[in-house]
């Protein structure tokens, strides 16, 4: 099984994800409708990408009327089900992060599907600033970078 | 349209009238976007003889058609209108994401003319248009004003706003978006100014379409390999940003000192860019769209310079640092902040402080004049009390705010002034790189290295390498970069991005893109064409062949010490060759051939 990862502290808020993201699901250069935001804070510099986080208790999944919303036992994945949907908009309340938000254009439910298996955010982030792992090595690779900046202090310290 | 969204939106300041047009096709594909199209939009209705500061003068809001989609490094916009410092064409150019906002919310274009009666600002909201009061923002300062801003309109709103030293007409005013991204030079901070209009806000839900969209993202994934793959565009600017020039260009003694007095600053080192990563560096940031991030985080912590924000870029830290006899980095990324807040361009700013050291050291300005200040080079209070003077045209800062040309006449001694076309040149001693001097004398917008950065040749060797000495071939050389500049720009792209990619790669994708067959010969054409048609807009202006020079220091004066001891720029010696290539008489006026050949006619 795979993660999609986020690392703020690799984002330089250059937006490349929206626009793959946009252009991959629309057809068109649309960052409102993207599945993935970096948004940038200029005073203090920080960009932080937000996407969905597939949740494996995903309270959208729970407060869903019609099971439009479901998790897919071999990906892990919470999934969206445009026929199901009776557009009740339940999911984007519930959702922690806002990380499930209704188009009232398409009148579509955007969040993350992680294009098949092969996401186009993580290609064209510049930055790997997002990153599709395992999920064993992913989880690991935070804790490594975290361990990484001790070994940084106790050389300072030597 | 595809890339190009198909509306001009045209604001009357006067009277207060919204239109909204059809962007050309016809003129578009001749023009492509941006820096051109609005150029051509400007020869067609403003009289390039306007006094810029004028209610008749225009200045036009303008991204590209890559502007907002994934081409890498491509999210631009320029400002383009006449510019009060140079009295030239300018189109001032800018990141951040204020262009990508533009487009979405539906506009090539945002022409702006007349003058309001009192402060006001622009509230574009996809086609929802407002002409808002802005008294309560006079006088506020870059970041306060776009903080505001946004209270009042979209939080996640773009904004592109002057500070105090445009509301002042401080002639080298600038216009910022996104608090720290610049439309930096010849003043276009002043001309939103001198209209009353404080700021430009923008918040847009729509799309940016693509004629053919595998194809372009073939285009684009291609592109950004070769990018990410030159050992600059991939690695250097991300890990130095584009201070990291500062020792290259002192190694080559190129790195103009004490106003030019020199080319070789013994301790450059302390403000270059590997100083600026292990002392002030957060971290890169990137533009809409940029897989480079030259941006620089940064901070400074040393007591009474404290301060946040981003910079300095190359030529400010050039500007404020040797140029003024200057080795201290936080001095110099504290003058970087005073400016962005107060919305003013480093390069003048700093190369006018380092004309007033000179003429203090030579005598010809005293404490009298100079409000008490020991304008000594090197004393880097007087340079930082200097830069908030001329912000708010305090005492003698009133002087300086007309750049150094028109403060150095004003004691008689223009010769103190390292400008062209009454603009300064920036960080490459011409003495040392020959062909930027030819660039400097030949710019459409005066002492400027953005629009013939022959830099890349001749110091870094991008593409490829030519003696930074020599004439032989450096017409030629200029001619192919100005052109390709011009067309660069007009697509929305970065200037960066040809380190890395050039005119073929960038006709393939925005060939994709818009569904407008470019090859890359008339993707070069249209740079010509482009250069062109701001040429006789500034033979129309006054401009002759007499303004296509250098200060005689760089003709005269040999560097003293340092690599490049005993050089000079012999850039009077390739002029008549930079004009026949140019297909231009011995008087620079444009041959009507060539005009043919280009489609273009006379203003």
């Amino acid at each position: 099984m795979k993660v999609l990862m986020i690392h703020p502290d690799k984002c330089t808020g250059c937006r490349n994800c929206e626009l793959a993201c946009s252009v991959f699901h629309e057809g068109e250069f649309r960052p409102r409708v993207s599945r993935v935001h970096a948004y940038s804070w200029e005073k203090e510099g920080i960009s932080v990408p937000m996407m969905c986080q597939q949740c494996d208790n995903a309270p959208c999944v729970s407060v869903c009327p019609s099971g439009a919303m479901s998790q897919i036992q071999a990906t892990g994945l919470v999934s969206w089900n445009s026929n199901l949907c009776i557009r009740c908009r339940m999911c984007t309340i519930a959702c922690p992060f806002g990380n499930a938000v209704y188009d009232s254009g398409s009148k579509n439910i955007l969040k993350c599907d992680q294009c098949n298996g092969d996401p186009e955010c993580v290609r064209f982030c510049p930055n790997e600033a997002l990153t599709y792992l395992d999920d064993t090595i992913a989880v690991r690779s935070r804790e490594k970078a975290f361990a990484a900046k001790f070994r940084e202090a106790f050389k300072e310290v030597k | 349209m595809f890339g190009w969204t198909g509306t001009t939106l045209r604001i009357n300041l006067s009277s207060g009238a919204v239109t909204r047009g059809a962007t050309d096709p016809q003129m578009a594909k001749q023009f492509i976007g941006a820096r051109g199209l609005a150029t051509k939009i400007m020869s067609m209705e403003v009289d390039p003889r306007v006094d810029p500061l004028s209610p008749d003068n225009k200045i036009i809001f303008a991204p590209g058609p890559f502007t907002g989609t994934y081409a890498p490094s491509a999210g631009r916009f320029d400002v383009v209108t006449k510019g009060p410092l140079t009295g030239t064409i300018a189109a001032s150019n800018s990141g951040g994401t204020f262009g990508a906002e533009l487009k979405y919310a539906g506009y090539d274009l945002v022409i702006l003319e007349g003058k309001s009666a009192k402060p006001v600002y622009l509230w574009i909201n996809d086609d929802q248009v407002e002409i808002r009061d802005a008294s309560h923002l006079w006088g506020k300062t870059v970041p306060d004003t776009t903080d505001m801003l946004r209270a009042e309109t979209d939080e996640e709103a773009k904004v592109s706003c002057i500070g105090p030293a445009g509301e002042k007409l401080v002639l080298f005013a600038c216009v910022m978006n996104e608090m720290h991204r610049a439309a930096g030079r010849t003043g276009v901070g002043a001309v939103m100014g001198s209209k009353n209009l404080k700021a430009v806000v923008v918040s847009g839900s729509g799309a940016v379409k693509v004629a053919d969209p595998k194809a372009f993202r073939e285009a684009v994934l291609k592109a950004r390999q070769k990018i990410q793959a030159n050992p600059i565009g991939g690695k250097g600017l991300k890990a130095y940003g584009t201070d990291v020039l500062v020792n290259i260009l002192n190694e080559i003694g190129a790195l103009p000192t004490r106003n030019y007095r020199d080319g070789y600053f013994p301790t450059a080192n302390k403000v270059g860019g590997e100083s600026l990563a292990a002392q002030n560096l957060i971290r890169p940031k990137g533009c809409f769209s940029c897989i480079i991030s030259c941006g620089r985080v940064s901070r400074v912590t040393a007591k009474g310079l404290e301060g946040y924000g981003e910079g300095p870029e190359y030529e400010t830290a050039w500007a404020f640092g040797p140029d003024c006899g200057i080795d201290n980095l936080d001095a110099v990324t504290k003058a970087n902040y005073i400016c962005n807040e107060m919305g003013l361009d480093t390069i003048t700013m700093g190369s006018t402080i380092a004309c007033a050291m000179d003429m203090f050291e030579n005598g010809i300005l005293t404490l009298k004049d100079t409000d008490g200040l020991s304008l000594n080079f090197g004393n880097t209070e007087a340079m930082l009390e200097l830069v908030r003077k001329t912000c708010l045209r305090e005492g003698f800062g009133d002087k300086l705010a007309a750049g150094s040309y028109r403060f150095a006449e004003s004691f008689g001694h223009p010769e103190y002034s390292m400008t062209v076309k009454k603009q300064e040149t920036p960080a490459y001693d011409p003495r040392g790189v020959q062909g930027i001097g030819l660039n400097y004398a030949t710019n459409n917008r005066g002492g400027d290295h953005v629009r013939g950065y022959t830099i890349a040749v001749e110091v870094l060797g991008n593409p490829s390498k030519m003696d930074p000495y020599i004439t032989e071939g450096k017409a030629e050389l200029d001619i192919t970069f100005q052109n390709l500049t011009a067309a660069l720009d007009s697509s929305g792209a970065c200037i960066f991005a040809t380190f890395g990619i050039g005119a073929d790669e960038l006709a393939e994708m925005l060939t994709a893109l818009t569904g407008v067959s470019y090859t890359t010969e008339e993707f070069m054409r249209i740079g010509d064409r482009i250069w062109n048609l701001e040429r006789i807009w500034n033979l129309k202006a006054g401009f002759t062949a007499k303004d296509d020079t250098l200060p005689e220091r760089m003709l005269k004066d040999p560097i003293k010490t340092g690599p490049s001891k005993g050089k000079l720029s012999k850039v009077l010696k390739m002029l008549p060759e930079y004009y026949k290539l140019r297909g231009w008489d011995k008087n620079g006026i444009p041959l009507d051939e060539k005009l043919k050949e280009l489609s273009l006619s006379r203003l």
